[in-house]
């Protein structure tokens, strides 16, 4: 089956992301209150090892599995749209203390509640889509 | 073996594990970024009929709808089997601070006051989580990305964009944490 090595990917990160405890609503408040490294050296290690791993990928010019080239796409510069928008992200991970990710780790792990934190991922979501036009991007 | 996996990880094997899917996902010719997954589903719903913006063929997607399944299913696997039912070791500075909100010291992952069913059927406890994933998902989309697509994928890119997002993430999560939470608690 195609899509099995995607699911096993996902295992792993739902794993990881509970193991490491930062689907806990308790690590995301340590870390916006800077009381702990923990979320900090999470965060850390993975873009340090990603930035080494994404520099190698581009000189080396490596290909994923099918032979094809593994491309980047740069981001299109903006500073209203990525400030605006990470702060009402960043207002709604403080509060529920699970970003998209974690929100569906969090329903493997029978946190019942998140399903209501989903939903309204899903109305934002469509709301954005209604708006995008009327935003400053 | 199993005991060691049952510990929660130390912060440095998650950081690599997460790259470690990042780049995995990077070889089966895939960017990593979860809330894209938001987008998706809308679309799959219909969302296409009425909105430009999910008139797009989902279907292309579904390998991150499984990768969601997998996350799914992964939080499932480490509640059954490789917890050791231990409260979260969070530092007694966050304990005391949250104390004073009226938020008890953990008891498991998440707090009682927000994510029992109990707390659910308040008004508080519910527009706590709607409006919390309301936000995520408006500023995820406006953002073009979350924790995982600007902080990981896109700083290991040394993307300039995802640096301002993750600054608006923490201006966000600061005035949640030090403003509305005291005001909500």
């Amino acid at each position: 089956m195609k899509g099995l090595k995607f699911i096993i990917a996902g295992i792993l990160f739902g794993i990881v992301m509970s193991k490491s405890e930062a689907i806990s609503w308790f690590r995301i408040q340590e870390m916006f209150r800077f009381q702990s490294f923990h979320m900090y050296g999470i965060i850390g290690t993975a873009v340090v090892l990603g930035t080494i791993a994404t520099f190698l990928i581009k000189k080396y010019k490596l290909r994923d599995y099918q032979g094809n080239p593994i491309v980047f796409m740069p981001k299109e510069m903006s500073v209203p749209r990525y400030l605006i928008g990470g702060i009402i992200f960043g207002l709604g991970w403080a509060l529920t203390g699970a970003c998209p990710g974690p929100m569906f780790v969090n329903l493997g792990f029978s946190y019942w509640a998140i399903l209501v934190a989903i939903f309204g991922g899903l109305a934002g979501t469509y709301m954005y889509g209604v708006l995008k036009d009327k935003l400053p991007h | 073996m199993l005991e060691l996996l049952r510990q929660p990880w130390p912060w440095y094997t998650s950081g690599a594990v997460i790259a470690f899917v990042m780049v995995v996902l990077l070889f089966f010719g895939k960017s990593f970024g979860f809330s894209s997954n938001l987008r998706t589903i809308c679309s799959a719903c219909g969302a296409g009929k009425h909105v430009k913006f999910f008139d797009f063929n989902w279907r292309a997607q579904t390998w991150n709808l499984l990768f969601l399944v997998g996350a799914i299913l992964g939080g499932f696997i480490s509640a059954e089997f490789l917890s050791n039912g231990e409260a979260v070791q969070i530092s007694q500075a966050t304990i005391q601070d949250l104390s004073e909100l009226g938020i008890s010291a953990p008891n498991g992952i998440q707090p009682e006051e927000i994510f029992s069913l109990e707390a659910l059927f308040t008004v508080k406890g519910f527009l706590i989580l709607l409006l919390g994933g309301f936000a995520i998902g408006f500023g995820a989309r406006y953002a073009g990305g979350c924790t995982s697509g600007h902080a990981i994928s896109g700083l290991s890119n040394l993307q300039l964009p995802s640096m301002i997002a993750v600054i608006g993430f923490f201006i966000g999560g600061l005035f949640t944490t030090f403003v509305l939470l005291p005001l909500i608690f």
